[in-house]
C-alpha cells in the first residue's frame, strides 16, 4: 500500500490523528508526520487544565455542602433569576455551577483548542468517551470533570488495565452507574437494615459489556449478576466517613457480600476489593477486550468500517504488549492502512467546534462560548446519552437537521472570527494543507464577504470530515 | 457492520426526546392514514406502565414500587393504568387506547444497545440488518418521492436506510439563500451532505410555515408541570408537521429516561415523572391532530421490560416483556392484545422476568397491514426479513 505524499501525510497528521492544525502546525507536522505524532505519546499522560481545578473529593463535599445550604441556594438562586426566567433552567443552572462544570468545560476545552499535542488529546478524549460518566444525573454532575482529570487523562499511555481499575473504582464511575446503592443481600449490612437492600447490576454489566469484553464478549446474564455481588461495597465515603473520606473511593466490608465467584468459568476467593481487581485484570487480559478496543480505537481515528488488516494489527499491540496503551498508539501511527487519503470520518459537533477555533487560532474563555454551539448541534457537554458514550458513526451526526444547525453555528462563527490577519484563503490552506480542494478554494475566493468565505471552509466536505 | 457493533443509541436531544419522520408524497396504498411510534429507550417497565394489580402475584413481587388498585386508573379486571397516565386512560375509555401487556423483541438480551437494534432494524436477532422497518415501511408504501426531517441532531435507526428521512430540532437556522447553493455546489459529490442539506432546508421551510418553531428550545425538565406542558407542546409540534399539507404520514419520536436501575418510585417518583411526560406528549399529539386522529395509530414501545421483583435499590434491572401502548382513533375496540402469562412463579421467564407471549414484530405486522395496508408478502420479507413464521397480529386497526 503506497503511503500519500509528505505534504498529504502532514494534512492527514493534523486533523485526522489531531484535532485540526492550528495556525503553523501544518509545517511542524510535514518534515515527519509519523514522528511528530509518535512525540506526543509521553508516559505521564494527557494535559490537565490550567489553572488546576478541585479534585473530586472537594467538588463532592462542595456540592453535599450546596445542597444542604439553603441560603447558598437562595442566593444562587436570585443571581440565576436575574439571567433566565424559567425556573427549571434556573434549577440546572445552579446544579451546574455548583458542580463546577462550567470551568471544567472552558478548561477541558482551552487544552483540545491549544494544544501542540493534539494527537495525545484526541487519545485521551477517546477514552473519557470509552469510559462514559454523564452528568444526566444531578448526583454525578461534580464528579464528571474530576473523573476525566483523576481516572482517564493520566493513564492514556499507561496499561489499559490500569485505567480500568482507576475508572471502576472512581466515585464519578460508582455514582452515576449506581454502584454505591449496591448492597449484597447476604451481607451485614442487608441483615442490619430493616428495609430492603441489595443488588444493583449497572456497573458489572456495562464494565462487561462496553469497558472491557464487550457485547458477544462470552459472559451470561449469571456472570453479570456474580461480578456486580463481587463489587459489593465499591462505594464513596459520605460526610459520616470523617473528611479523609468523604467524596473519596471507600470499600465498606458490611455491605460486602461474602463467599467466593464465579466468573467467566473462573473462581475467585472472596478478598474483598482484591476480588474485583483480580477480575479486572483477567478482564483486560481477555482476548474479546483486545478485540473490542482495537475495533473501537480503529472505527474511532480511521473509518466507521475500518479496514480489518488495522484491527489485527490493533489487537496484537494491544495483546502483544498486555495492553500497554502507548505501544497501541504506535501501531495506529505505524500501521499505513490509518493514512488512506480519503477522510472517511465525519466530525462529532465537539471536533467540529474545537478545529474551527484551532483553524482560526483562538480558544473559548467562557462556558457559553463552547456550551451553547454544542447543546444546539446535539452534542452537549459531559452529558453523553448512554454509558455507550457519544456515537462515532456519520449516520448519527449527518442528518439532515444537524447540517442545517452546522451552517447556522458556523455563520455565527464565522462572524465572530472574520476580523483576524489572515486572508481567509490563508486560514483554509493553514488548516487543511493539500486536503484542500480546488473548488473549495475557488468558492472562498468567490465569497462576498470574509464571514461567508470563512462559513464556506468550515462547511465544506473536508472540514466536515477528517 | 457497524462502527460501535449496535447502531442504536438513546437519543440526545436535551432531555431526550427526538423526533424522525418521513412522509410519503404518493398516498395510494396508504390514504391519509398516519403512524406514530414512540420508542422509550432505557427499558420501559411495563408492570408500571399498566400494573397488573389484579394478578396476585404483583403486589408482593414489587413491594415497595407496587402500585395499588386504588390508586390505578382501571382498564379491566386484572389491569389498570399508572396514574399518571390520566389522558392515555381517557383515550383508553373511548376505545382508543388498549394495552399489549407482554411483548418483546425475538432476540433475548439484555443490553439497551443490543435490544434496541433488533426493535429497530425489524431483524430477528442482533444485527440481523442495518436498515430500520419504519424506512423499509415507507419504500413499501411508495414507489414516489419521500419527504423526510428528524427534531434532534441523531437520526433513530429505525428511521435509517435507503428512504432518506427528514430530521428538525427547534434552534435558529440560517438566514441567507447564498449560502446554501454554494454549498449544494461544493456538496455535488458528496451525497451524504448534498442529501442531508437539502432535507435539512426542506424541513425547515416546512416547520416555518407549520409555527413549529413555537416549541421552546433547549433542554426539557425532567419533572413537574413544566415537564408536562413541554411534553404537549412536543406532542402539538409533531402534530402540526403531520397536519401540514405534504407532511409526514409517519413519524418516530424517542423519549429517554426509563432505565430506572435505582429508586423508580411508584405512584410518584422518577419513573412516575417520565410516565406523565409521555401522557402529556400523548395528549398533545391527539389534540394537534384534531380531526385526523381518527386516522391515526401511535405505538409506545421499548425495547426490553425490566424483572419482574423489585432490586435492592428499590429499582428494577434488565427484564423481557414489557406493555407496549396501542393508540389513536383508528382503533379498533377489544381487550388486551396478545396473552396474559401472569406472573405466577413459575410462569416468570428465567425465574425473574415477565415472559413474552407476542413476538413485537407480530404487533407491528398487524399495525402495518389493517392500518397502512402493507402486503402480507412485503411485510414477510422486505419490512420484517424472513419473518413468515410470525403471523401479523390482526384486528387492532
Amino acid at each position: 500500500m503506497a503511503l500519500p505524499d509528505k505534504d498529504a501525510q502532514a494534512a492527514i497528521a493534523v486533523t485526522r490523528f489531531g484535532l485540526g492544525a492550528r495556525p503553523g502546525e501544518l509545517e511542524k507536522a510535514k518534515a515527519d508526520p509519523r514522528g511528530w505524532l509518535k512525540e506526543q505519546i509521553t508516559a505521564s499522560g494527557a494535559e490537565q487544565p490550567n489553572p488546576p481545578l478541585p479534585g473530586s473529593a472537594e467538588r463532592i463535599s462542595a456540592y453535599r455542602e450546596y445542597q444542604q445550604d439553603r441560603r447558598a441556594q437562595q442566593q444562587m438562586r436570585a443571581e440565576m433569576e436575574s439571567q433566565s426566567q424559567d425556573p427549571q433552567a434556573v434549577q440546572l443552572a445552579r446544579l451546574v455551577q455548583a458542580g463546577g462544570l462550567q470551568e471544567e468545560l472552558v478548561g477541558k476545552a482551552r487544552i483540545a483548542a491549544n494544544t501542540q499535542a493534539p494527537f495525545r488529546e484526541r487519545w485521551a478524549l477517546f477514552f473519557a468517551n470509552h469510559f462514559t460518566v454523564s452528568a444526566t444525573k444531578g448526583q454525578v454532575v461534580p464528579a464528571v470533570g474530576p473523573f476525566e482529570r483523576e481516572a482517564i487523562r493520566p493513564h492514556v499511555f499507561g496499561k489499559f488495565g490500569t485505567m480500568l481499575a482507576a475508572s471502576s473504582s472512581h466515585p464519578g464511575m460508582l455514582i452515576y452507574l449506581d454502584q454505591v446503592q449496591s448492597v449484597g443481600p447476604g451481607s451485614l449490612a442487608a441483615q442490619r437494615r430493616r428495609r430492603d437492600a441489595g443488588l444493583n447490576e449497572n456497573l458489572a454489566r456495562e464494565i462487561l459489556e462496553l469497558h472491557t469484553v464487550g457485547v458477544g464478549g462470552g459472559y451470561s446474564q449469571a456472570d453479570v449478576t456474580e461480578f456486580a455481588r463481587a463489587m459489593t461495597g465499591f462505594s464513596v465515603g459520605g460526610p459520616q466517613d470523617g473528611p479523609a473520606q468523604a467524596g473519596k473511593f471507600v470499600f465498606r466490608r458490611q455491605a460486602h457480600e461474602p463467599g467466593p465467584r464465579t466468573i467467566m468459568g473462573k473462581r475467585y476467593a472472596d478478598e474483598g476489593s482484591g476480588t474485583v481487581l483480580a477480575i479486572l485484570n483477567d478482564l483486560t487480559a481477555h482476548p474479546a477486550t483486545a478485540k473490542h478496543l482495537a475495533r473501537k480505537i480503529a472505527c474511532h481515528f480511521v473509518a466507521d468500517n475500518p479496514p480489518p488488516a488495522l484491527v489485527a494489527k490493533l489487537e496484537s499491540a494491544f495483546t502483544g504488549s498486555g495492553g500497554q496503551l502507548d505501544a497501541v498508539a504506535r501501531t495506529l501511527i505505524d500501521a499505513d492502512e490509518a493514512w488512506e487519503a480519503a477522510p472517511a470520518k465525519f466530525k462529532t459537533p465537539y471536533e467540529l467546534v474545537i478545529s474551527g477555533h484551532r483553524a482560526l487560532g483562538v480558544a473559548p474563555m467562557r462556558p457559553q462560548q463552547i456550551a451553547q454551539p454544542l447543546n444546539t448541534l446535539g452534542q452537549p457537554a459531559f452529558r453523553a446519552p448512554s454509558p455507550k458514550g457519544w456515537p462515532e458513526e456519520a449516520a448519527a451526526w449527518a442528518a439532515p437537521d444537524a447540517i442545517v444547525k452546522r451552517l447556522a453555528w458556523s455563520e455565527d462563527f464565522a462572524a465572530q472570527v472574520s476580523n483576524g490577519p489572515r486572508p481567509p484563503l490563508q486560514v483554509a490552506k493553514d488548516a487543511l494543507g493539500s486536503r484542500l480542494r480546488p473548488e473549495t478554494a475557488s468558492a472562498i475566493i468567490g465569497a462576498e464577504s470574509r464571514t461567508e468565505a470563512l462559513t464556506i471552509l468550515f462547511m465544506s466536505p473536508e472540514f466536515q470530515r477528517r | 457492520m457497524s462502527c460501535s457493533l449496535t447502531l442504536t443509541r438513546r437519543l440526545a436531544l436535551a432531555a431526550g426526546v427526538s423526533i424522525a419522520f418521513a412522509g410519503t408524497a404518493a398516498r395510494a396504498a396508504a390514504g391519509q392514514k398516519k403512524l406514530v411510534v414512540i420508542i422509550a429507550r432505557g427499558g420501559m417497565d411495563g408492570l408500571s406502565v399498566a400494573p397488573p394489580v389484579g394478578d396476585p402475584a404483583y403486589a408482593r413481587l414489587r413491594g415497595p414500587i407496587a402500585i395499588s388498585a386504588g390508586e390505578a386508573l382501571k382498564l379491566d379486571g386484572t389491569f389498570s393504568l399508572h396514574p399518571k397516565l390520566t389522558a392515555i386512560h381517557a383515550l383508553a375509555q373511548r376505545g382508543q387506547a388498549r394495552i399489549a401487556p407482554a411483548v418483546a423483541i425475538p432476540d433475548n438480551v439484555r443490553s439497551h444497545f443490543e435490544a434496541q437494534d433488533v426493535l429497530e432494524s425489524g431483524g430477528s436477532e442482533v444485527y440481523g440488518t442495518s436498515s430500520g422497518w419504519l424506512n423499509r415501511t415507507l419504500t413499501a408504501l411508495s414507489a414516489s418521492r419521500v419527504e423526510g426531517l428528524s427534531i434532534g441532531a441523531q437520526a433513530p435507526l429505525i428511521l435509517r436506510g435507503p428512504v432518506q428521512a427528514g430530521s428538525w430540532s427547534p434552534g435558529r437556522t440560517s438566514r441567507g439563500e447564498r449560502l446554501p447553493m454554494i454549498l449544494a455546489d461544493l456538496y455535488r459529490n458528496d451525497p451524504l451532505l448534498s442529501r442531508a442539506l437539502a432535507s435539512g432546508l426542506d424541513t425547515e421551510a416546512m416547520a416555518q410555515s407549520a409555527g413549529a418553531g413555537q416549541m421552546m428550545a433547549g433542554r426539557s425538565p425532567q419533572q413537574g408541570p413544566g415537564a408536562v406542558a413541554q411534553a404537549k407542546e412536543l406532542g402539538a409540534t409533531v402534530a402540526r408537521f403531520m397536519t401540514q399539507s405534504g407532511g409526514p404520514q409517519v413519524v418516530a419520536v424517542s423519549i429517554d429516561g426509563w432505565d430506572t436501575h435505582a429508586n423508580q418510585g411508584g405512584a410518584d417518583g422518577q419513573l412516575a415523572n417520565r410516565l406523565a411526560y409521555l401522557d402529556g406528549a400523548v395528549d398533545g399529539l391527539a389534540t394537534g391532530l384534531g380531526a385526523e386522529w381518527k386516522d391515526t395509530v401511535v405505538l409506545v414501545v421499548t425495547e426490553f421490560g425490566r424483572t419482574a421483583r423489585v432490586n435492592g435499590t428499590r429499582g428494577t434491572d434488565h427484564g423481557t416483556a414489557s406493555t407496549a401502548l396501542v393508540l389513536g382513533g383508528a382503533l379498533k375496540t377489544g381487550g388486551i392484545i396478545g396473552d396474559w402469562p401472569t406472573l405466577a412463579p413459575n410462569r416468570l421467564f428465567e425465574s425473574r422476568d415477565l415472559a413474552s407471549t407476542l413476538d413485537i414484530r407480530a404487533l407491528f405486522k398487524g399495525v402495518l397491514a389493517d392500518h397502512m395496508g402493507v402486503e402480507r408478502r412485503v411485510l414477510d420479507t422486505a419490512v420484517f426479513p424472513d419473518s413468515g413464521s410470525v403471523a401479523p397480529k390482526m384486528g387492532i386497526a
